[in-house]
């Protein structure tokens, strides 16, 4: 069926298969490769991408579903060759080692602080009429919906943390 | 020009060795970290060559001789190109190393979740549905799938006896005797291993998620019964392996088969819970520990009795007794390995085989040991170290396990702890402290690659060697920057290509030190030249800032160069060093834990590890490497392990979301500290390995913690909550 999908700013004008989620629009009829399939049914957390702010698990959802959204993969996240704060923290604390998980790490963690400070609370806030301080406790379950077998998440915390800090 | 070496002992003089404060060693940017956080890197399955068509494996339901029923029928589903069951398909992935087809199969099935059949269509989502009504039935008797009702295989088995420990452990003075249990566990890379095939005339390109690819390509051709010369296999980006990607996968066979029946490129991406079953695991394993010792707690003897298992057919046993041969000094000493034959999905080498539960169990065992002799564990295990290898009396060819020990015992504030268990309570959790020793074997694998310098003095360096997020790309840049004077900026590295020289691919904590020598070596013919071309000798030869000087003689590399590219090879062979010395790498583990009294839950507040890896080439990714691999002890300990059901023997938890590999908020910060040790036995960079020594320690140090903690042992792991609330008492 027709349906566009708008990605990074740019308007696409697709023949879809409706059976197809969003992340295979986004890799197989997009090109653009940067989100991945680590599992394909929303337990890995390699796929997310963010769809009008949120972020979300682009293998759990009908490309179909998102023609109204704006859609920011992570070949969005830079300005032309200026990479964002959360990329380039990424880098100087090697919060990556294969890469496989980094760009649905990275559009989580940018989505993420948004979350925080729209006060949206998570499992471990305590105080929930105040304004949510990212603390440690706070970034690690937040970002535990994105799994890292090589296990970077020590460099993560320490990107994320400064990215907040900013 | 091929300057070959091999290491035969500390004597290598005539090579020139890494200056101090160069671009070796340093704590640099990874190379490749642009293309990761930008998702410009790109992977197997990113591939879309023109024509490209999607395969879907399909499993077995259950043993014996596998029927499809209705292939027919899902050959015409539109869209639906091919239902392929050929006996060229592979029952496992290869083991490392192999260099030749594994088991190869369809017809019928050997463990439930065996790969026997691939559908082909022109999209995933077609290819998908049609694999799904794909009816497949298995017929045959039931085979044993419990290790108790396995059967010995005695061409495995592996026996060490010195001296008389039967006498010894009569005659202890302090005795523990106890009996542990791991499960069996997973890779689980991110990256699903996946395949892209596409064939030119009778030559395959395939572009795979793979770890060695100079092994790998030997398999593959063999699988499919061509030279290997037909064979080109690319993995520029692999998104992780541990192991599981050491060997050709269910993927790689079936994809190239594919494309050859139809003409066209295939891509094969194994579901996520294929990735559980069709690959290799590590074998789940029963462990005997009996220590004998003095009041004083030195060992007279030990003995360490392991089973382990494996499918028919698969000569990899995991090598449990690894560390055990050389981690402590006692005179008697019994060691022995059994593997029963099981069908249940293969097993193989995951992150630290062997060291990873051995290491882990033996140091539980040396942590009930200080217990019952009422001695602090960083003591008892400093009154036992061996001054040489026991049982061969090799040499160690640096041994720095009690520069680890002490070290990391100062920097953690060990000596604030009770000796006594359950002394310190916060509210409904237990807080306690543990720690172990961490021991792995060190490897060197041949391994070569070539260096070209431009004429305009830039230097490329070229090996199929892969980068699985280890560091590859950096370390080798920084290698060969160092190796000729440049700036790292001026390196490049390519990987991953079956075009280019042999590297060792990445496995066993080998990449680094193999493949970088052979790079170093390579840079050393390139300095042969450039000394003659100087008319000196190599090692008056200086290059620095893309120049080279001998003597008051200094000249520009293009100028040196005159217009031509300058190559040079390297060739790396394992010498006599293996058997002269025992090599290993050396570390300490400390930990502080929360158990709930209420739950059981484990919470790690702190975990420290102090690592002797010989020359670090990266500070940077080394540490990554290191936290990696502690975090791998921590889910050994704590989340990890496959259920295998036990009237089939299939993995029931065969996904991200049943079997747990530790998340964010598992992790605490990891403290890492690197002890430099130049081992003079490993070459003239000195280099040794690092992606597994984290997890052959850290997971006893947490199991340690909970004992001190909440007096609860854990000999059963992983220590999930219902096992630590059933010792609570």
């Amino acid at each position: 069926m027709q349906t566009t999908l708008t990605v990074n700013g740019t308007r696409h004008q697709l023949d879809l298969d409706p059976r197809v989620t969003l992340l295979d629009a986004l890799r197989e009829h997009i090109g653009l490769t940067g989100a991945k399939k680590g599992c394909d049914h929303g337990q890995c957390g390699a796929c997310t991408v963010i769809a009008d702010g949120r972020r979300i698990n682009a293998c759990l959802t009908l490309a179909v579903m998102h023609a109204d959204a704006e859609i920011v993969t992570v070949e969005g996240l830079a300005e032309g060759k200026t990479l964002s704060a959360m990329q380039q923290a990424f880098l100087d604390h090697d919060g990556m080692q294969c890469g496989y998980c980094t760009p649905g790490q990275l559009c989580s963690a940018t989505a993420m602080l948004e979350e925080a400070r729209a006060g949206r609370a998570s499992h471990v806030t305590e105080d929930l009429e105040g304004t949510t301080r990212l603390t440690r406790d706070e970034i690690t379950e937040r970002m535990s919906g994105n799994l890292c077998r090589c296990a970077c998440y020590s460099g993560i915390v320490a990107a994320i943390e400064k990215v907040a800090a900013e | 020009m091929t300057l070959d070496y091999q290491i035969d002992g500390p004597e290598n003089e005539e090579l020139t060795k890494p200056s101090q404060g160069g671009p070796l060693g340093a704590d640099m940017e990874r190379r490749d970290g642009r293309d990761k956080v930008t998702g410009s890197a790109c992977y197997a399955a990113e591939y879309r060559p023109k024509g490209l068509l999607h395969g879907v494996l399909k499993r077995a339901p259950g043993t014996g001789a596998v029927r499809l029923s209705n292939a027919e029928d899902v050959g015409t589903i539109p869209g639906v190109r091919l239902v392929l069951q050929d006996e060229r398909m592979i029952r496992n992935a290869a083991q490392g190393t192999a260099g030749e087809a594994p088991v190869q199969g369809v017809s019928k099935a050997e463990y439930v979740g065996q790969p026997v059949a691939l559908v082909v269509a022109e999209n995933f989502e077609t290819a998908w549905h049609a694999a799904n009504r794909l009816q497949i039935s298995c017929e045959g008797a039931s085979l044993p799938v419990l290790p108790e009702n396995g059967e010995v295989d005695d061409d495995m088995q592996e026996e060490a006896i010195t001296g008389e420990p039967a006498t010894a452990f009569s005659d202890a003075e302090v005795f523990v005797d106890e009996t542990y249990t791991t499960p069996a566990l997973t890779s689980a890379p991110m990256e699903p291993h996946a395949a892209v095939a596409e064939w030119h005339g009778d030559r395959l390109t395939l572009h795979g998620s793979l770890q060695m690819l100079r092994y790998n390509r030997l398999e593959l051709a063999d699988s499919l019964g061509i030279e290997p010369e037909k064979v080109r296999l690319r993995a520029p980006f692999v998104g992780g392996g541990f192991g599981s990607k050491l060997g050709i996968s269910a993927d790689c066979v079936a994809a190239a088969l594919a494309a050859r029946e139809l003409g066209q490129p295939v891509r094969v991406v194994q579901h996520r819970r294929q990735v559980f079953e069709v690959n290799t695991r590590r074998s789940e394993t029963r462990q005997r520990i009996r220590l004998a010792a003095g009041r004083d707690g030195r060992l007279t003897g030990l003995g360490h009795e392991a089973r382990v298992s494996n499918l028919p057919g698969e000569e990899f046993s995991e090598p449990v007794l690894q560390g055990s041969y050389f981690a402590y000094a006692a005179p008697n000493r019994l060691l022995r390995s059994d593997l029963v034959r099981l069908n249940r999905p293969a097993a193989g080498s995951v992150r630290a085989p062997g060291e990873a539960v051995g290491v882990t169990v033996f140091e539980v065992a040396m942590d009930e040991l200080a217990g019952k002799c009422g001695i602090d564990p960083v003591k008892l295990r400093l009154r036992n170290l061996p001054e040489a290898e026991p049982g061969s009396d090799r040499p160690f060819s640096s041994h720095r396990l009690a520069d680890c020990l002490t070290k990391g015992r100062d920097s953690f504030g060990w000596d604030d702890r009770p000796a006594e268990p359950r002394q310190r309570r916060e509210g409904e959790w237990w807080i306690g402290t543990g720690m172990a020793a961490a021991v792995r074997v060190n490897m060197v694998m041949p391994a070569e690659a070539r260096v070209r310098l431009t004429p305009e003095g830039r230097a490329v360096v070229e090996t199929d060697m892969t980068d699985i997020g280890t560091g590859t790309y950096s370390i080798l840049g920084q290698i060969a920057a160092e190796g000729l004077g440049l700036a790292v900026d001026d390196v490049d590295v390519c990987l991953g290509d079956t075009d280019l020289p042999a590297g060792s691919g990445s496995g066993g904590s080998f990449g680094a030190a193999s493949t970088g020598t052979a790079v170093w070596l390579a840079c050393e013919e390139i300095r042969r030249e450039i000394a003659g071309r100087m008319g000196c000798d190599a090692q008056e030869l200086t290059l620095s800032d893309g120049h080279a000087a001998c003597g008051n003689d200094r000249r520009s590399l293009p100028e040196v160069l005159a217009g031509e590219p300058l190559s040079g090879r390297g060739k790396l062979e394992p010498g006599e060093a293996l058997e002269k010395v025992r090599q290993a790498t050396w570390g300490a583990v400390f930990s502080e834990v929360a158990v709930n009294d209420v739950t059981g839950e484990v919470r790690v507040r702190r975990l420290q590890g102090t690592f002797a890896v010989g020359r670090v080439l990266n500070q940077r990714t080394a540490r990554s490497q290191a936290q990696g691999g502690m975090t791998w002890g921590l889910g050994l300990a704590l989340t990890e392990g496959m259920a295998h059901d036990r009237r089939d023997g299939h993995i029931v938890n065969r996904d991200l979301a049943e079997y747990h590999v530790p998340v964010n908020a598992d992790v605490p910060h990891l403290d890492v500290h690197l002890l430099e040790d130049l081992d003079p036995w490993a070459g003239p960079l000195a280099a040794k390995g690092i992606g597994e020594l984290g997890i052959c320690g850290s997971g006893s140090a947490i199991l340690n913690a909970i004992h001190h903690a909440c007096g609860v042992r854990i000999r059963d792991l992983p220590a999930t909550p219902d096992r630590i609330l059933s010792g609570l008492t």
